[in-house]
């Protein structure tokens, strides 16, 4: 009785997780389904830019890389809109989202991912008090600027910028000075902090043992460096878009006769070449440790071996080399070395770095299920399109594009109060 | 009210050992630690599995899914039946389709028609959770909301587990799984609120051939025990360093 019961309760609401967008081919066991998906290669993602925006920003802040100045304040507020999104890919996965907090609340530290709420909190503090160094003399000038303000528009913002000076009015020579120690030490402190957290991530799959693909003490590393490629990509690339969008709509107001409007220069290619010098180091580095761990296991040539060259240079071929190494790495590689670079040029490479990276994270975690743990199968993923039920909204391409897209919402509002921009 | 920096510290200080102290008293419990406390620590679980003995009839899966709420026309299964068949030419050809619930009544494999003169041998592998001594899946849960029992078995507290699936990836036996229903991690319990009243598990008792057995490790005299100390008995991946729990006599190398 009790079974038809729980089959009647459950038939509306039964599902199988994974079923949907699982096919297998040959052996695999019963149980076994694509049960990380998209959400799961969001999560890296995300984390990673985090990551890489952060250490964008501590380069000047930390190493006083003059070059990299105008570029440093936007990278970090855009780290901070792009922290809560982290934490989305993995609420979106969770068949209990409800409980998410219970990592918190009984962290079970020989588990990889129990200490994540503690990283990532630290993280997050050390990014919110670095912004508060950063723009506090931004904001006791506003208090300055709006105080006595009739308005409720202007009320608002008196309060809040009062709210986020923390009380803290004094704008001497000496203040000013403690607050750049400040932001120093912050950025020193979240350089390893950030690596932390993104390397950590690698280790969540680097030390599950049952998977032979993700199983690599490299792991951490190689995230850690497509990491901080993917963030300074992602920060140019932004920077970029905003840069050349302020400059057209400036000189469209002016085409329309609106005199007052100054036209301001788009994006500084001066700026861009050699943040790109940076980003291309890091790109030498991330593609260096993925093809050693390619090499050494072709070469140790492991039980797993068979499966694992079976799933790459076949079934993964076209997603591995053609489209992550190819057209991820190489093209734009290529394309950052050739004299005479442009806006354009380099616009459309980092959209394939972002591209190769992301791929990179695909390879990963979804490649890592293309095979079955009897090395007798393989797994098929197919990313729901159209949702027909919240589950494959949530682990499908909208639930992706949901994640993608809220850090530049973030980011939009964020910037309303703490502009990281300057124009000309 | 005025506060130097020295009286403040002072005072942050003594705060923080007046509250410090009490509390250092207790010690944190997880809730796997506090779990793990159920049991008897007289008494090892273990499972002996004869595949010799084995006919590939599947009621050990029929039993196991009725007994223990696992939606019947899901694929997925806490137990399962594998059938393998070599042939002459070196191909291996296993499946094990719906888990072998409904037994292996057809001749072909995945939609293909084997020719009987050319197999050299053929049998079936049942499979259930090792219950690991050293268990992968409890290790990396990151609530704590799976744990090792004393009598050595493996739980999921169903109230707790987030879904998170780290332990399903964790197992190299592929034995975890969510449950349709109640979108928790789920898994063989060797039917644990059976064996606790001293009953036998729905796979064993439903085996007609006597292929499954269960037994206490810790007790010398138990049948079980017997055959694991005298007899050369194997366990499955034994490289991941798990210490699987599960003993097979008859294993045959091409066993995945």
């Amino acid at each position: 009785m009790a079974v038809e019961h729980i089959v009647a309760q459950g038939a509306e609401h039964m599902f199988v997780h994974g079923l949907d967008w699982t096919t297998k081919e040959l052996f695999t066991y019963p149980n076994e389904f694509i049960y990380w998906s998209i959400q799961i290669v969001m999560y890296p993602y995300m984390t990673g830019l985090v990551a890489g925006a952060f250490v964008l920003s501590s380069l000047y802040h930390v190493f006083g890389q003059q070059d990299l100045k105008t570029i440093a304040r936007f990278s970090l507020v855009f780290s901070l809109a792009l922290l809560p999104v982290a934490m989305m890919p993995l609420q979106f996965h969770l068949q209990q989202p409800f409980r998410g907090m219970n990592v918190m609340f009984t962290p079970h530290f020989t588990s990889a991912i129990a200490a994540f709420g503690i990283v990532f909190s630290t993280y997050a503090v050390i990014v919110l008090s670095e912004i508060y160094f950063v723009y506090r003399k931004f904001f006791v000038d506003q208090i300055q600027i709006l105080k006595g303000k009739e308005g409720a528009a202007d009320r608002f913002k008196y309060y809040l910028y009062l709210m986020l000076s923390l009380g803290a009015f004094d704008l001497s020579d000496r203040a000013i000075a403690l607050d750049k120690k400040a932001v120093k030490i912050l950025a020193g402190i979240g350089i390893p902090v950030a690596c932390f957290l993104h390397g950590y991530a690698g280790f969540i799959f680097g030390s599950v043992k049952a998977n032979a693909l993700w199983m690599s003490p490299l792991m951490p590393v190689i995230f850690i460096m497509s990491a901080v490629v993917s963030g300074i990509a992602l920060c140019m690339l932004t920077y970029i878009l905003i840069m050349e969008f302020k400059k057209w709509s400036a000189i469209i107001a002016k085409g329309k006769g609106d005199e007052s409007v100054q036209v301001i220069a788009g994006a500084e290619l001066d700026v861009i070449t050699k943040t790109s010098r940076y980003l291309l180091g890091f790109l030498v580095a991330a593609i260096s440790l993925e093809l050693l761990d390619l090499i050494f296991r072709g070469y140790t040539a492991m039980k797993s071996w068979d499966i694992l060259r079976s799933v790459m240079y076949g079934k993964d071929f076209i997603n591995i080399f053609v489209l992550q190494y190819t057209l991820g790495n190489l093209v734009p590689f290529i394309m950052l070395l050739i004299p005479g670079i442009t806006i354009r040029r380099v616009f459309f490479a980092l959209i394939f770095v972002l591209f190769g990276v992301f791929m990179m994270r695909w390879n990963v975690v979804i490649g890592g299920q293309a095979f079955s743990l009897s090395f007798a199968g393989y797994m098929h993923y197919h990313l729901p399109i159209i949702p027909h039920n919240l589950e494959t909204f949530k682990e499908g391409l909208f639930g992706a594009l949901t994640v993608a897209a809220t850090p530049f919402v973030l980011f939009w509002i964020i910037n309303k109060v703490t502009p990281s921009l300057e124009y000309k | 009210m005025s506060c130097s920096r020295r009286d403040f510290l002072k005072n942050t200080f003594k705060t923080t050992l007046a509250t410090a102290l009490p509390l250092s008293a207790f010690r944190m419990l997880s809730p796997a630690e506090v779990k793990a406390y159920t049991g008897d620590s007289s008494i090892r679980w273990v499972f002996l599995v004869d595949t010799n003995k084995c006919v590939g009839c599947g009621l050990c899966v029929k039993a196991c899914k009725l007994e223990n709420e696992v939606p019947y026309d899901t694929p997925v299964t806490r137990t399962w039946v594998e059938r393998y068949v070599l042939m002459k030419n070196g191909q291996t050809h296993i499946d094990s389709p719906n888990g072998g619930r409904d037994g292996y009544t057809d001749s072909k494999i995945d939609e293909n028609e084997i020719p009987a003169d050319q197999i050299t041998k053929g049998f079936f592998v049942p499979k259930l959770c090792n219950q690991c001594k050293k268990p992968a899946c409890v290790q990396v849960c990151p609530v704590g909301a799976t744990y090792q029992t004393l009598d050595g078995v493996v739980l999921v507290d169903r109230s707790w587990c987030i879904g998170c699936g780290y332990c399903i990836m964790a197992c190299p036996y592929g034995m975890r799984f969510f449950h349709p229903v109640y979108k928790v991690a789920e898994k063989c319990t060797f039917c644990y609120h059976r064996i606790k009243k001293g009953m036998k598990t729905a796979c064993v008792q439903a085996c007609p051939f006597g292929a499954r057995q269960i037994g206490n490790l810790k007790d010398p005299n138990d049948p079980v025990t017997k055959i694991i100390m005298d007899q050369r008995v194997a366990v499955l991946k034994d490289e991941y360093g798990t210490k699987p729990q599960v003993y097979y006599i008859g294993l045959d190398t091409n066993v995945r």
